[in-house]
């Protein structure tokens, strides 16, 4: 017999179900009704007989909004009455499969450009379903049955049921095979700022972040991790640790070695009682000085070449005017406000994991293979994330919950101190570049050739996903990005001569995605050196890139927008200055104009006001988009001023936000942001605003003072020394 | 060791040694959450919570230095409070894991003057820290629970 039919002939069917499950080719509308009861549903949304509409939200929620956006999607084209939508965080399950990503994953800015269409069409769906269960229960047409907020109506007879009435015989239909979306006038909602759904239980103090987490029977876990990279423990004393009161087991992890107790107190007792001792780790000469000239001089070795177009050296050597420069970006931190942490229940014959992730899937494949168990029996329950950043995309402060757990039988919440965080950090990447261009005698590019000795990103990521060349893509977002997945990271900018070189460092420092993963420091130099052709060429810097542009209308029109609303060109006080750059990725372009005022005397720089234009194509919520633009100039701008990750000893150094300084509240500028108004494809909103903000910052700089700033973070000392050498 | 603690209008006994942390006592003992540990060593005020109205780092005061007196944490904030309403209304919030600290930094502001000015605004501002670079909401925040403060509205 077949079990589908049994399920349908034997199972209550308790409302309208619509999931959307990931297919080799893409993703189908599936109507899932038949399937609740006999498993957990893994439906986007369910329609009840109490007139309430859940909506599961599959990705992780860490401020930028996800969950109002996607409810909105599935509410507008379902017709539904905002009232009625209630949002849930969804478990791991192959059926929230990100259609960009491939896998559970909030990363990449992917969420709504991933789930635009897959969910406006859950959502038409459901709309199509309820209008037929309506029309075959008055008998009549469908066309004269129009669904409205909530109800569907037949204005003939003055009759109208309620999607609550339909969902029981809407559940029983197939799928319609034609979907009607919606024209962008008849959106309900997409458009228009939607209050956050997440908001207040967290103004209230109630939503519940990883740390948060409290089950029956927990117990917690600190982990005692080496400063050396590598580093290897000589000794520890296990029966102090153990002798501590409340201390339940010791046991060693990939990170360190792991102490479980029956209050955080013991388990942090019991770590200082362990005493390890630690060898001196693979690489004890590592210091800020050692890594910084590593980067310097992987420029001196030979690399590998990521694309050749042209003959970029020929071209340069025979351009009437040659510019160089050399740039630096160091490792800098995530340092989300929550510290890493996880809960993990390893028992015989089920998993579970509640973590603040950003990367369910890969958290259920290192959880199934340290409980042994199959992947539908663990399951991860996704909790707010404190700040994600791409840092949580990273299974590691899974893993130690899940072996702490398996040892002591019981759930254990292993909790990271900052000091941890902030030494145990996957960074973003530090990098060297160094870019050559040719000008002709119209001042325009000739020639491009562009060196980045960096780290890669995927050695510690994927490495599968290197090219078979052995080129990281991922550190080159920014200037080259691979076709799949889809991040839409090329430069926006045609060279005739393109000549890019990527050399890899072997030193152990882990890197990982940083909001934007490498586009950030790729940006502030290409963007940079655009400003400083600009003035070899003796051109304006908008006016400069406009013909490199040719063929990006968006990118043009996102520069032009910016330069028109910040009043580009305009004369400057002295000891003031304005810059300007632009960059492209996710899908989403963004132009920012920076006004600084610099004290040359002290070499101190303050931001006056930063305004930016961006274009992501559709705009689903726009108060959460502005906020999000908002959010990542501010994380820009610590990134230029204050965020440095020091090493020493063969390991970091930084410890804390004592020495690791972040942005305040009195060197935030005035922000303002315009959307760009456009029906071109839609894009990420969640990293790309962090990009444009070092260069336009650093380019205002120049104007204000002629001196060139080549590395970050930009300290009155660095500026100090930019001028003394201009 | 038995110590009575006030928190929230409540009196709570709890069994700990008089050296630990208010913050671990007031999430692990008393299962306040809403009070975030972030730095540990008062550097970003995710743990600030009221004492005796005074905002104060929970992170590095010990416990046994807070018998006796108000302990007020955002749950014991009422829904009503104008800093509540206020960041509601302006969406302050993104990923809010800071904002309980913020926003009672912003309380204790506002309950020592109605109206601060910019700079006191940025004096006491200065103290928190937001990585998802909410200042700019914040200031609005700061400026909206004025407005409804003067309308009449409880700073509790």
């Amino acid at each position: 017999m077949n079990p589908t039919l049994t399920r349908r002939s034997f199972l209550k069917i308790t409302g309208l179900t619509i999931a959307i499950s990931a297919t080799p080719f893409g993703y189908e509308i599936i109507n899932a009704s038949d399937q609740k009861g006999s498993f957990k549903p893994n439906a986007w949304f369910e329609i009840t007989p109490d007139n309430k509409i859940m909506v599961n939200v599959g990705a992780s929620e860490m401020g930028q909004g996800i969950r109002t956006a996607l409810a909105m999607l599935v509410a507008d084209e379902l017709e539904a009455d905002w009232k009625q939508i209630r949002v849930r965080q969804a478990d791991a399950h192959n059926d929230y499969f990100n259609p960009v990503m491939h896998v559970q994953v909030t990363v990449a800015s992917a969420s709504v450009r991933g789930f635009y269409d897959p969910l406006r069409k859950a959502g038409a769906a459901g709309r199509a379903m309820l209008v037929t269960a309506a029309a075959q229960t008055w008998k009549v047409p469908e066309g004269e049955c129009t669904a409205s907020n909530g109800t569907v109506k037949h204005k003939k007879s003055n009759r109208s049921l309620t999607y609550g009435q339909l969902c029981l015989k809407a559940a029983k239909l197939e799928v319609p095979k034609e979907l009607r979306l919606k024209n962008e006038s008849e959106f309900r909602y997409v458009g228009k700022p939607m209050p956050r759904v997440d908001i207040p239980e967290k103004v209230a103090g109630k939503a519940i972040f990883g740390l948060d987490v409290r089950v029956p029977e927990m117990l917690y876990g600190a982990v005692a991790r080496p400063q050396a990279y590598g580093a290897k423990p000589v000794s520890f004393d296990q029966k102090a640790a153990e002798a501590v009161k409340g201390v339940r087991t010791v046991v060693p992890t990939p990170h360190g070695i792991a102490v479980v107790a029956e209050s955080l107190d013991a388990a942090w007792k019991g770590r200082d009682a362990l005493k390890v001792q630690w060898d001196k780790g693979s690489h004890p000469d590592i210091s800020s000085d050692f890594v910084e000239k590593h980067y310097f001089e992987g420029l001196d070795k030979p690399g590998k070449v990521a694309i050749s177009t042209g003959d970029a050296k020929k071209a340069i050597d025979e351009a009437s005017k040659k510019v160089e420069a050399t740039y630096f970006v160091p490792f800098i931190a995530h340092a989300t406000m929550e510290p890493m942490n996880a809960t993990a229940s390893v028992q015989n014959d089920r998993c579970d994991v509640w973590a603040p992730t950003q990367g369910q899937t890969v958290a259920q494949m290192v959880a199934s293979k340290i409980s042994g168990l199959p992947p539908e029996k663990v399951h991860i329950h996704t909790t707010y994330l404190g700040g994600g950043f791409g840092r949580r995309s990273e299974p590691d402060f899974v893993i130690d919950a899940l072996i702490a757990s398996k040892a002591a039988g019981k759930p254990v919440k292993v909790v990271w101190t900052r000091e941890e965080d902030m030494k145990h950090d996957a960074y973003r990447a530090a990098t060297c570049q160094r870019i050559q261009v040719g000008l002709d005698s119209q001042g325009r590019v000739t020639g491009w050739n562009h060196k980045v000795s960096c780290t890669s990103i995927l050695r510690f990521l994927n490495p599968d996903w290197m090219t078979k060349e052995g080129i990281d893509l991922f550190s080159l977002f920014g200037i080259l990005d691979p076709p799949d997945p889809k991040v839409y990271s090329r430069t926006t900018y045609e060279f005739p001569n393109w000549y890019v070189e990527q050399v890899l460092s072997d030193l152990p420092i882990p890197a990982s995605p940083w909001r934007s993963v490498q586009n950030a420091p790729n940006a502030f130099v290409v963007e940079c050196f655009m400003d400083e052709l600009a003035r070899a060429a003796g051109k304006d810097p908008v006016e400069f890139r406009l013909p490199l542009l040719a063929n990006n209308m968006r990118a043009r029109r996102t520069l032009q927008t910016v330069a028109e609303k910040a009043g580009w060109g305009k004369p400057m006080p002295k000891g003031k200055g304005r810059g300007i750059a632009q960059h492209a990725c996710f899908g989403t372009y963004v132009a920012q104009v920076a006004d600084v005022s610099v004290n040359e005397a002290n070499g101190t720089v303050k931001v006056d006001r930063v305004v930016a234009a961006v274009d992501c194509g559709p705009v689903v919520n726009p108060d959460p988009l502005i906020a999000q633009i908002e959010g990542a100039i501010v994380m820009g701008l610590s990134t230029i001023f204050k965020e440095k990750i020091e090493f020493a000893n063969g390991g970091v150094k930084s410890a804390n936000f004592d020495d690791y300084k972040l942005i305040r509240m009195s060197d935030t500028p005035e922000i303002e942001v315009h959307i760009v108004k456009s029906t071109e494809a839609i894009g990420g909103i969640g990293e790309p605003g962090v990009t444009p903000t070092a260069p336009a910052v650093a380019n205002a700089v120049f104007a204000a003072t002629g001196a060139r700033i080549r590395r970050l973070p930009m300290t009155p000392e660095v500026v100090l020394a930019a001028m003394k050498n201009k | 060791m038995k110590i009575s603690l006030n928190v929230n209008g409540k009196n709570y006994p709890v069994d700990v040694s008089e050296d630990t942390p208010l913050l671990w006592v007031l999430r692990d003992n008393l299962k306040l959450t809403g009070t975030k540990y972030s730095c540990g060593i008062g550097e970003c005020g995710a743990c600030t919570v009221h004492i005796n109205g005074k905002a104060t780092r929970s992170c590095t005061i010990a416990v046994g230095d807070v018998k006796g007196k108000k302990i007020t944490t955002i749950e014991g904030l009422p829904e009503s409070h104008p800093v509540k309403r206020a960041w509601i209304e302006e969406q302050v919030v993104q990923c809010g894991y800071c904002q309980p600290g913020v926003m009672m930094q912003v309380a204790a502001l506002l309950s020592e003057s109605r109206n601060p000015n910019p700079e006191k605004v940025i004096g006491a501002m200065d103290d928190v820290i937001c990585r998802c670079g909410t200042y700019p909401r914040i200031k609005k925040g700061i400026r909206k629970a004025a407005q409804l403060m003067k309308k009449g509205g409880k700073i509790g």
